[in-house]
Parts: structure tokens; C-alpha cells; sequence
């Protein structure tokens, strides 16, 4: 049995010879292929931005937010790699809106070629147009619909779900219950008019019917104070009151600052959907199929605490990169990038399918959570929504709606 | 007691009766069934969330992975009553006896390691660290070499069993849920779940590696539900069966080629498999519809379905 370097010296001849001599290395044997080692460097930039604190003290921002997922995934890669010859390193750096482009250039002067970023659509962009030559960025937090279409970038790849397939979720559910008559209530920043264009968006695609809409004003001041209640049952009635027939509510509330005030405070005895109520994810602390238990209980040993959507989005991103060096042997961000992108790829999220990537807009394609916040009340895409790529494309912008041309 | 006896003898055909057991992973029990008749037994709890369930050799112990109490449980297969526990490390989701009967190596979901039970000091022997999120197990028919598939790791990992090394491991697709190995030992089938693929590993290959990858194309059913789970071989290796979860179908695969000759439609989320004895029959676990299908395997049709416990999860029958 002749053993050439760096191949395997055959199997039931090392099954003798690697007693006692492969006993330190733990998780000794290496896999067949590839052969070579790797060592695969990813720096995760999350942005912080000046904001209140969350309507619910639930949601009250950890130190290790986005960067917990993102540790993990390298741990979940690292097992593999430590069979397969690769390493992996991942730094995490959090920067303000105004030293991102910095931090984020630095990173990049260090040799980093692969990046995660948890940021706005300013500082993506920045990022990614800012990029060396062969760096490769996966969005793990922004849900713009210009990204992805006529903004998209050729070296940026969308992690995080757009706007559009949090909202297609939400209402194919609503269109499954036959709930299709919706009063839509959206706030009055940037981010709110654009979640409500979203869900006009959708309402149409699914043949759902936007009765009436209200904007809610953002008048600042804190969103929390001793008792508030007591006022809020007194005015958000009535500011719902005098409201055409519908089935739902529906909310728009990108900058949480009102809908999760709306259930049980409306004027009519309607459900919410949207911002509050029943609400799109793609991770919730309470998810529980298709083996998802097990990523929840990996991430609460590791960090003493739940699970949330951005942890989930960083872990999948650091995932995508793990299973592309995994299956390529290559930690070349190009060839990732054509691998992700190429057809062969599939990622196994916790989902019960495959998780994929769009070519035309380097969107990943996922099924969509639809929790109450205690259970999961049910995964989009809803039965009989067909489509005749994959039911997961009924879910966001689809290959003719898209204006992007940067994947061609 | 006579009384017992004479309504035993009247309801009992000819010695081919085996008992099959299932376990019901939502409904926390074990439904015994009769493998002449299909009916009904008798339901017995099997603790909490009851999932691998495998039985020995001489059908001596009925051996359940109750997953949330992080334990096998053990019960008398004629007498349905429990007896001592087997510790299991935790999290049990699947496990496979070493053809003698002992020792029991247990896939610990939870905790990244296999861990190796003496079934009759009910001492842990070792504790192998292996892949992330380890499910499937099986033993070499000459008992040298366990598997164990991985499922966040996507490999089937070979371990040697004497030393509890592992020495070697093939990389298969998403989310490998079992491994069958054929009786020559001479090939192990891989089921993945989520990329819809058995890998057909080869063992006279040095090092074995993957010959072919199965795929499954069913008109009308959309790829992404072709799931294949429970995959069991006949032992003359003619025939392989793979269970597709969501798209409630098995596959029947031609041993010889690795073709498949043709689906069956079965319960729904059809999962795990279990052969009777003589290998008439192959009882599939179909974990949405609350029953088990019945397969005819020679004349590969499905030719009943008998209502079980809430979720039936694992199957396996008693021997001769």
C-alpha cells in the first residue's frame, strides 16, 4: 500500500497503524477530499446605530448581538474543517455608522477577503464599493429591495431576507386563511413608508386587498414609561377607530416604535400581522423542527442566552462560507462566490430544505418563520403557492422583477 | 393463568408471529403490533420522547432512546414491563447494537459524541467525539467498523470498534440521517436528508469512497420533499428500501445497479424502516399520518396501513 502525501494510506491499513498515534488529534482521521489545507479568515463588521431602546425589554440589545451566530457558525465549521485539513479564524469588529468604512478598509489592508456585514443599506453599499478586488461581502442584516435589484453589487450576496419575502410570507399566510381584506397602519420614518411599500407589494402579488391605510407618527420622546399603558389603551383605540371592514391588521414598524402596541388595543376585534402580532422571521428562540432544537441549545450553552433572528442570519452567512470551502477545498472568495452562485450549492438550515442562492440577485432563498413571539404559528412558503423553479421563489423578488444586472 | 394460556393459543397462528414495536415520539409510547395479523397489541409508555428502538439479538431486551429523559430505556419485549435503564449520554437519537448483543453505541445528538454502552454492566465503555449533531449508526456485519453520520457535518464517520478511534471519514451531502450497510459488508448506503441523496459508499475501495450518489424524481412531487431518512437493505442485497419523509414515498432500489426500479406511496413524513424476520414484510413509521404502512417486499406493495401512537418515529421487530 504505497501512501502519497497528502492522500489517504488506505483505510484498514491505517486502521492499525493510527491506534495511539491519532489518539491526541481527538477527531483524528481526515476526510478523502480535498487534501490540502486551508486556512479561511472572516471578519464580521456589525454597525451600531444610535437608537431607543426596544418597545419590549424581550428585545433589549446584547453586547455579543449578530457576533454570537457568527461565533458559533465558525465553531460548527471548524468540526468539519478539523477533518478536512481547514481552519477557521473569524474576527468580529463593531463600528458606528462613521468609522464603518474605516474599520472596514483596515480589515481589508489585514488581508481579509471575506466579510460579514450587519449593517444599513449606506454602509453596505459604502462597503461593498469601497471592496478590494476579489473580496467577497454577505449582507446578514439589511432586507432592501434596491439591493436587490437595481443597487445589487456583484460581490455582495444577501444572507439576510429581503422585505419583500418577509412580507410574501406574512401575507401567503393571510391569503391561505382567506383574511384578505387588511388595514395597513405604517410609521412615518424612511424605513417604515419603505416596509409599507413592501406590503402594498405584496397584497397585490397575492391578490390580498388593502382596504384603508393610516400613518402612525413618530413624535419621538422615550418609548417606555412607568405605567404607559394606561394611556396607550386609551389612545390607540382610538386612533384605530373608523376604520373600513377588514380582516387584519397589518403594521409597518421598521424603527419599533408602535406596533407592538397594536394587538388587543385596536378599535375592531382584528388580528395583527406584520411588525407585531404574527411576525416574519428567520429565527425565533422557540422554533423547533427539523432538528433546530439542537442549533438552540448549541447557541444557548455557548452564550446564556436565546437565540434570535440576527444571530441565525450571521451563523447561516458564516455556514454558506464553511460549506462552500467545504465542498470546493478552496478559500478563494471567487471561487466561493461561483460555487454559491453555480447550482451546486445547498445548505441545510434548520429549515427542512435546502437553502439556496438566486443567481440573478445573490439572494439566498429560505423559508420564512411566522412566530406570535411564544410559537411558531407556521413556515412560509404556504401550501399551494407554486412556483415552477422552486416554491421558495414565490417568496421575494422573482428573476423578472429584478433590476439587477451585476450577476449576468 | 390457564385461562391466559388457552386465549393465547386461540389467537396465536403458527409460530411466524414476531411483535413489532414502534415508538411514537410525540406520544411517549411504544404500539406493539402483531406481524401476522397487523392488529394492535398493546400501547406501553416509553418515557419521554421515545425515538431509536432497536431489540437484541436473541430478543432478549427491547432497548428506546427516550430523548428528553437523556436514557435508554429498557423493556422485557414479551412481558412489555421496564426494567433498569442504560445511562446513554444525552440526547439518544439513534443507536445500533453490536451483532452479539452488546455492547450499544448511541448517537448523542446534543453533545457531538458517540457514546458506547455495555448493556449488561450498564457501564459507559467510551465516548467517542465525533461531527456535529451525530445521528446515524451502524455496525459492520464483521462488527470491526461503526458508523456514524453527522448531520451539520455532513460525513459519515468510521470508527474502529475496538479502540473507539475514528479512522476515517467520507464527506456526503446535507444532513446524513442513516447508514446501511449491506450483508457482505461489501457497501454502506448514506441517506441525506436535505440534499436528497443516498451516497453509495464503497468498502472494498481503499480508502472507501463513493461510488454513486441515488437521486429520487418523482412526477408531481417537488424535489425539495424527496427526503430520504430510513434506508434499509435486504440481506442478499438485492433490494434496498429508502424512506423520502414529506413526500410519502419509499423508494425500492435495485441492489445490484443502485438504480430505483419504482416508489411506493406510503403514510406521510415516512421515516424509519424495520424488515420482519423472514423479510416478507418491511413496516415503514410515517410520523404525520400516525400510522405505519406495510410493505410487501416481494411483491413490492404496500398492502396495509394500521393506525399506531401520535408520531411514530422507529420500528423494529422481534426475532425467531
Amino acid at each position: 500500500m504505497v501512501s502519497e502525501p497528502g492522500h489517504w494510506s488506505g483505510f484498514f491499513g491505517l486502521r492499525k497503524r493510527a491506534r495511539g498515534a491519532l489518539v491526541g488529534a481527538g477527531l483524528a482521521a481526515l476526510a478523502t477530499l480535498p487534501a490540502t489545507a486551508q486556512e479561511v479568515r472572516t471578519a464580521v463588521i456589525r454597525v451600531d446605530y444610535p437608537s431607543l431602546l426596544p418597545l419590549s425589554r424581550l428585545d433589549l440589545p446584547t453586547e455579543d448581538r449578530a457576533f454570537a451566530g457568527a461565533a458559533l457558525g465558525t465553531e460548527d465549521n471548524a468540526t468539519t474543517g478539523r477533518f478536512m485539513g481547514q481552519t477557521y479564524e473569524t474576527v468580529t469588529v463593531a463600528a458606528a455608522p462613521e468609522t464603518a468604512l474605516a474599520e472596514f478598509a483596515r480589515l481589508a489592508n489585514e488581508g481579509f477577503r471575506l466579510f460579514v456585514v450587519h449593517a444599513r443599506e449606506d454602509e453596505l453599499l459604502a462597503m461593498a464599493d469601497a471592496a478590494p478586488e476579489g473580496a467577497l461581502l454577505f449582507n446578514s442584516r439589511e432586507g432592501a429591495r434596491s439591493l436587490r435589484s437595481e443597487a445589487c453589487r456583484a460581490n455582495l450576496l444577501h444572507v439576510a431576507p429581503s422585505d419583500a419575502m418577509r412580507a410574501d410570507a406574512v401575507m401567503q399566510f393571510l391569503v391561505w386563511k382567506k383574511w384578505t381584506d387588511l388595514f395597513l397602519v405604517h410609521g412615518s420614518n424612511p424605513a417604515d413608508v419603505a416596509l409599507a411599500d413592501a406590503y402594498r407589494a405584496s397584497a397585490r402579488k397575492f391578490g390580498a386587498k388593502i382596504v384603508g391605510e393610516r400613518e402612525f407618527t413618530d413624535t419621538g420622546g422615550s418609548r417606555v414609561s412607568d405605567s404607559g399603558h394606561v394611556l396607550v389603551q386609551r389612545q390607540l383605540p382610538v386612533f384605530m377607530q373608523d376604520t373600513p371592514d377588514h380582516d387584519v391588521v397589518l403594521a409597518a414598524d421598521s424603527t419599533d416604535y408602535f406596533a407592538e402596541y397594536l394587538p388587543y388595543n385596536t378599535w375592531e376585534a382584528a388580528p395583527v400581522a406584520g411588525s407585531a402580532g404574527l411576525v416574519p422571521v428567520t429565527w425565533a428562540p422557540t422554533h423547533e423542527s427539523w432538528g433546530a432544537t439542537q442549533l438552540q441549545t448549541r447557541f444557548e450553552k455557548r452564550t446564556g442566552r436565546a437565540m434570535r433572528d440576527e444571530d441565525y442570519q450571521t451563523w447561516l452567512a458564516v455556514r454558506v462560507i464553511g460549506e462552500a470551502v467545504t465542498r470546493t477545498g478552496s478559500a478563494d472568495p471567487a471561487v466561493l462566490r461561483d460555487y454559491a452562485l453555480g447550482g451546486e450549492f445547498a445548505l441545510a438550515a434548520f429549515k427542512g430544505q435546502p437553502v439556496t442562492f438566486r443567481p440573478w440577485n445573490g439572494q439566498l432563498r429560505q423559508p420564512i418563520l411566522l412566530t406570535n413571539g411564544r410559537m411558531t404559528v407556521s413556515v412560509s412558503p404556504q401550501e399551494g403557492f407554486l412556483h415552477q423553479r422552486s416554491p421558495l421563489d414565490t417568496l421575494g423578488l422573482d428573476e423578472p422583477e429584478s433590476a439587477c444586472t451585476a450577476f449576468e | 393463568m390457564i385461562r391466559t394460556a388457552l386465549i393465547a393459543t386461540l389467537v396465536a397462528t403458527p409460530a411466524l408471529a414476531n411483535n413489532v414495536f414502534v415508538s411514537n415520539e410525540r406520544g411517549n409510547t411504544v404500539t406493539v403490533l402483531d406481524s401476522t395479523t397487523w392488529e394492535v397489541v398493546t400501547e406501553f409508555a416509553a418515557g419521554n420522547r421515545p425515538r431509536g428502538i432497536t431489540i437484541a439479538p436473541d430478543g432478549s431486551e427491547l432497548y428506546v432512546c427516550a430523548s428528553d429523559d437523556n436514557l435508554v430505556r429498557v423493556f422485557d419485549p414479551k412481558t412489555f414491563e421496564e426494567l433498569p435503564s442504560l445511562p446513554s449520554g444525552p440526547d439518544p437519537e439513534l443507536f445500533v447494537l453490536h451483532p452479539s448483543g452488546n455492547p450499544l453505541y448511541v448517537a448523542n445528538e446534543d453533545d457531538n459524541m458517540v457514546t458506547v454502552v455495555d448493556v449488561k454492566t450498564r457501564q459507559v465503555l467510551a465516548e467517542v467525539p465525533v461531527g456535529i449533531e451525530p445521528e446515524g449508526m451502524a455496525i459492520s456485519p464483521d462488527a470491526g467498523i461503526v458508523i456514524n453520520t453527522s448531520e451539520t457535518t455532513n460525513m459519515a464517520h468510521f470508527i474502529d470498534a475496538e479502540s473507539y478511534e475514528i479512522v476515517h471519514n467520507v464527506l456526503v451531502d446535507q444532513r446524513p440521517r442513516y447508514a446501511e450497510f449491506t450483508r457482505d459488508g461489501k457497501k454502506l448506503y448514506v441517506s441525506a436528508e436535505i440534499g436528497g441523496t443516498v451516497s453509495v459508499i464503497d468498502l472494498t475501495a481503499e480508502p472507501p469512497a463513493i461510488t454513486r450518489k441515488i437521486t429520487f424524481e418523482v412526477p408531481g412531487v417537488q424535489a425539495e420533499w424527496l427526503q430520504p431518512v430510513g434506508v434499509e437493505a435486504t440481506s442478499d442485497g438485492s433490494r434496498v428500501f429508502v424512506a423520502l419523509g414529506p413526500s410519502n414515498r419509499v423508494a425500492v432500489i435495485d441492489g445490484a445497479t443502485d438504480e430505483v426500479i419504482k416508489y411506493l406511496l406510503v403514510g406521510q413524513r415516512v421515516w424509519q424502516l424495520g424488515f420482519t424476520p423472514d423479510e416478507k414484510y418491511l413496516i415503514t413509521t410515517n410520523g404525520n399520518s400516525n400510522d405505519v404502512s406495510i410493505i410487501d417486499v416481494a411483491a413490492e406493495e404496500v398492502i396495509k396501513s394500521v393506525p399506531v401512537g401520535q408520531q411514530p418515529w422507529g420500528v423494529v421487530v422481534a426475532p425467531n
